[in-house]
């Protein structure tokens, strides 16, 4: 951005104004009550340890924002695999 | 044709509800509707004087809720012109004097007397503006080519949405054509593509503007000018014709724009 600006002559305001309602409305528009990420969280969980050990206190669980885009990224330290029982896995 | 109640709405101040409130109610009239224009703004009133009708405030519509007078006694009749009427609202009340079942009920009880009840709603996400959208069909969204206005915006189309206001239309206020042109001005469609609602009209800024608020006289009153246009034309799609688009770039002394051009070729009208 620094070294654009500086080859091509500073951006026009009105394009400023319109990237950053874009990145503001992202925001605003992805936000989750604390509620709802702790229940998601609590949900995820439940389901991962049904397949392998988790280390419940270090996931990390946040919405990213990228340009336009939004991502749910969760960081989960897995202890250990659970061993598969039979073919259907149970 | 049956009555239909639209609040004027924007969740950020100081973007024009007011003022277009009362140029549609004006306008309405003029096409020879039955209009009311409400003053749901408990509080902070402000249609009374916009409207030039603040010296003829006997009852406001707190009063009729308290009972200390009929609702019919609120209205004001603006003698300018024909079937317009106003209820002012009260200015020593807080938000609290009124509660959402009251004012659907005003509203109700309205219905049958007027073509077009405009609510002018306050700004904000609270009570108040929940109350002055209890009673209505339908919503017109106020907003500035401004990021904080758009994305206030935003976040009161999200809340009529869950109200089922229907339709949601949006005025986009206050547009610098000139500036907009040179490329530091939110246009129209960048306003459009993000809000991704239907837009019922675009109102340039104008000095017109200012000068019939210290008059009190509504531009759609008399004056032919920019705005006054442009309130029309609102008034007009409101009531259901195809009216087309006013060509912002076009009124300034330059003519047709660059940026115009190409807003005709991706937006048709616009």
């Amino acid at each position: 951005m620094g070294l654009f600006t500086k080859f091509f002559g500073s951006q026009k305001s009105g394009k400023i104004a319109r990237d950053r309602l874009q990145l503001v409305l992202v925001h605003d528009r992805s936000d989750i009550s604390p509620e709802m990420m702790e229940n998601l969280r609590r949900d995820i969980i439940t389901v991962i340890k049904n397949y392998v050990e988790i280390d419940e206190n270090r996931i990390e669980l946040d919405l990213e924002r990228e340009d336009s885009s939004v991502a749910l990224v969760a960081n989960i330290p897995v202890m250990t695999v659970r061993r598969q029982r039979g073919k259907a896995g149970r | 044709m049956a009555s239909r109640i639209i609040v004027v709405t924007s969740g950020k101040g100081g973007v024009g509800k007011t003022t277009t409130t009362a140029n549609l109610a004006v306008a309405l009239a003029s096409m020879g509707n039955r209009v009311v224009a409400i003053d749901g703004d408990i509080g902070l009133r402000n249609l009374d004087v916009i409207m030039g009708l603040e010296n003829r405030i006997v009852y406001t519509l707190i009063d009729a809720l308290e009972g200390i007078c009929r609702l019919n006694q609120t209205l004001i009749r603006d003698k300018r012109i024909e079937n317009l009427y106003m209820i002012p609202t009260a200015q020593s009340k807080t938000k609290d004097a009124v509660t959402s079942e009251q004012m659907k009920g005003i509203c109700e009880d309205l219905r049958n007397d007027f073509d077009y009840i405009l609510v002018d709603s306050p700004a904000g996400i609270e009570a108040g503006f929940r109350n002055a959208a209890a009673g209505a069909d339908e919503a017109l969204v106020v907003t500035t080519p401004e990021v904080s206005a758009v994305r206030d915006g935003d976040r009161i189309i999200g809340l009529l949405e869950s109200m089922d206001k229907s339709p949601i239309r949006l005025i986009v206020n206050r547009i610098r054509p000139q500036m907009v042109k040179k490329g530091d001005m939110l246009s129209v469609s960048d306003v459009l593509d993000v809000l991704a609602i239907d837009l019922i009209g675009m109102v340039p800024d104008d000095e017109s503007v200012v000068t019939s608020s210290n008059k009190g006289e509504p531009l759609t009153l008399s004056t032919d000018s920019p705005a006054s246009r442009a309130f029309k034309n609102i008034a007009s799609r409101i009531a259901g014709n195809d009216v087309p688009f006013q060509d912002l770039d076009g009124l300034d002394s330059n003519g047709k724009g660059f940026l115009g051009k190409i807003k005709r070729a991706f937006f048709g009208r616009c």
